[in-house]
């Protein structure tokens, strides 16, 4: 597949950031894999590694003072895009004090309530209408913001799916519904498990318009969603994007992935979200390879320092077993 | 003092909030335009209008969800159950979304919502129709349940309900909508978590709530003709259980009956008797009794459905037993 990047209508401020938030979603789900293999994380832990350019160039259309996010278990590219501090992310997947859930949540329920993002969720599709009661809140209240909300394919055959996009269409919510078709849901390729194949065509049952977007290529999501975005904000509508994408790691620590063949992952790891970006950024002059290297050696050590600071953070202490049960 | 029906002091809670607090607003199947399936919300789309007193599509599970997103967000929705039957669709909303998200989220976020519809049995409705749900939500951590008896508790536990920033579930009565009782004019509130006497007695106290109340005060009218009198410890709230109000009323008659509609196994009779027995071990001369339903569902046949419930005959029964009267 050949991919244009249309570098020439960004300042080299806004492209290099998009780059390096890529970069430090990679390292710093790298970390949490390695951490995760030393356990000092456990359970479930889902990594977002391939599907950077998703979360990147999506929540770089929004406007966190106003918009809302709320997104899956696979949830640290988005909490990372929605600019939560590493160190925080990271404590809670080591269950620490200092992470952002108190160390309750984990790393399925990472959640920012200042800065909109809304979780984190850990039931396939249940969050859904959570996203849209969000936007309901919005259309009540007469404010300017979107809710971006994330699900990936596994999630779009569940129940709450269709009934938000139909609940969103008659009360005409402002909304957008952001399927990450990362093809696997956890070891079943969708082909075998839909009876659609084209899922940004299930949006036009309800009247809500969908489109297919290459979530390899940073700036085609970040464009596509700007769209969605401003369709949201200004007529204050819903709008389903299908973003195609691909991820290198198992649906979680535990699934060696033997589903695939390792040509398939070879072919994608081809067409890295982050790579492409790169190549472009240096084909038109935006960074040279130097500076690349020592963005991606910057984002090592904040995601080796995010590391340190979870290990030394303090366990949650028994006594706050009780606490923030009820309000 | 006036007064008013069940139904008229939910929509008076209802009328009075909302006028209150802009944030409150109301959704469900046929809320709005058709006034309620059971004529609850009567007259509030006419007075707030399509924004705030919202038709839903018959989507529990979404609709659900939509109230718990945007009570994330700030709003206080209450949610409307047409019955509680069909919250089942929508428990993976309650249990998951609504109890745990504070909790799970370090005291992030509040849920402030209602979710309120009759539970409980009805007559000729058969098995999916007619069941009392109540143990379902007053097992999850991170809610609270309440069940109302009578218009004046109706009305106050609803207000407090609204007000109240955590998830409550708010559990009415088909039969019980008709029911008539004083209401005060003017504002009250009723604490969640506090049991009432509804009948002062020296010699048993029946532990009941929710529909049941008529049967245990008929039964105790008919005790007390001959020479028993029963004290009615009406829970109100289930969750938090106001503990405190049932042994002191234990304490007293040192004999204890529990009257519940729900089925017999892990229910709130079942928590009740043990709870009885456990902290009011020495107190207590007889071993608690439990009335519950029949555990069949709910069969359609009148005979039948009405041999499966609680009735006068079987707590009188059961405070014989624990008198050592049979």
């Amino acid at each position: 597949m050949s991919r244009v990047f249309t570098i020439e209508k960004y300042s080299r401020e806004f492209l290099i950031d998009l780059l390096k938030k890529m970069i430090l979603i990679r390292r710093f789900e790298e970390k949490a894999g390695q951490m995760y293999g030393l356990q000092k994380i456990g359970g479930f832990c889902h990594l977002y590694i391939g599907q950077e350019a998703v979360a990147v160039g999506s929540i770089a259309a929004l406007d966190l003072s106003e918009d809302y996010v709320l997104t899956t278990y696979r949830d640290h590219g988005h909490a990372l895009a929605c600019g939560m501090d590493p160190k925080v992310l990271m404590a809670e997947l080591y269950g620490k004090i200092t992470g952002c859930s108190k160390g309750k949540g984990g790393s399925m329920h990472l959640f920012d309530v200042e800065n909109h993002m809304y979780g984190g969720h850990g039931i396939v599709g249940s969050h859904i209408p959570l996203a849209t009661g969000v936007a309901l809140k919005l259309k009540y209240k007469g404010e300017a913001g979107v809710v971006a909300c994330y699900f990936g394919d596994g999630a779009i055959h569940q129940g709450s799916f269709h009934e938000s996009l139909n609940m969103a269409k008659i009360w005409d919510l402002p909304i957008v519904y952001i399927c990450e078709n990362n093809q696997y849901g956890m070891g079943t390729n969708y082909e075998r498990i839909s009876s659609v194949r084209d899922f940004y065509k299930m949006g036009r049952s309800y009247g809500i318009p969908g489109k297919q977007v290459d979530g390899m290529n940073v700036l085609e999501v970040y464009e596509e969603m700007l769209q969605a975005v401003r369709i949201a904000r200004e007529s204050g509508l819903s709008s389903f994007l299908e973003i195609k994408t691909y991820r290198y790691r198992g649906h979680s620590m535990s699934d060696p992935a033997k589903y695939r063949t390792r040509e398939e992952l070879d072919e994608y790891r081809q067409q890295d979200p982050i790579l492409l970006f790169k190549d472009a950024l240096i084909e038109y002059g935006i960074i040279s390879e130097d500076d690349y290297k020592a963005m991606d050696n910057e984002c090592k050590v904040i995601s080796n320092n995010a590391a340190e600071f979870a290990e030394m953070s303090e366990e949650p202490g028994l006594e706050t077993l009780y606490e923030d049960v009820l309000a | 003092m006036p007064i008013i029906t069940y139904r008229d002091a939910l929509r008076e809670a209802m009328d009075e909030e909302m006028a209150r607090d802009e944030n409150v607003i109301l959704l469900g199947e046929e809320v709005a335009e058709y006034n309620g399936a059971y004529k609850v919300s009567q007259g509030l789309w006419d007075k707030y209008g399509s924004g705030r007193v919202i038709d839903t599509p018959i989507t529990e599970e979404g609709f659900t969800g939509v109230g718990i997103g945007a009570a994330m967000a700030g709003l206080r929705p209450i949610v409307e159950w047409m019955t509680v039957n069909f919250s089942i669709m929508a428990l993976d909303q309650v249990i998951n979304n609504a109890a745990k998200m504070r909790y799970m989220s370090g005291g992030q976020f509040n849920v402030p919502i209602v979710f309120r519809g009759p539970n409980g049995p009805a007559e000729y409705l058969a098995a999916q129709h007619s069941q009392a749900l109540q143990t379902l939500f007053v097992h999850i951590p991170g809610l609270k349940v309440v069940a109302p008896a009578t218009p004046y508790d109706a009305k106050g536990l609803l207000k407090s309900a609204i007000r109240d920033d955590n998830p409550v579930i708010f559990l009415e009565g088909e039969l019980m909508y008709q029911w008539k009782g004083e209401v005060p004019d003017g504002e009250y509130l009723i604490p969640i978590g506090k049991a009432d006497i509804k009948r002062e007695g020296e010699d048993v106290t029946i532990v009941t709530y929710s529909k049941p109340l008529r049967v245990v005060e008929e039964a105790a009218a008919e005790l007390a003709k001959r020479g028993i009198e029963a004290e009615i410890v009406d829970l109100r709230s289930l969750r938090p259980l106001d503990e405190e109000t049932i042994y002191r009323s234990v304490k007293k008659t040192n004999r204890c009956v529990v009257v519940d509609e729900s089925w017999p196994m892990v229910s709130v009779a079942s928590h009740v008797g043990w709870m009885v027995s456990r902290n009011c071990f020495d107190d207590l001369d007889a071993p608690v009794e439990l009335v519950t339903s029949e555990d069949v569902p709910m069969p359609y046949n009148h005979r039948l459905e009405l041999a499966v419930q609680p009735s006068v005959e079987k707590v009188i029964k059961a405070v014989q037993k624990v008198m050592y009267l049979v």
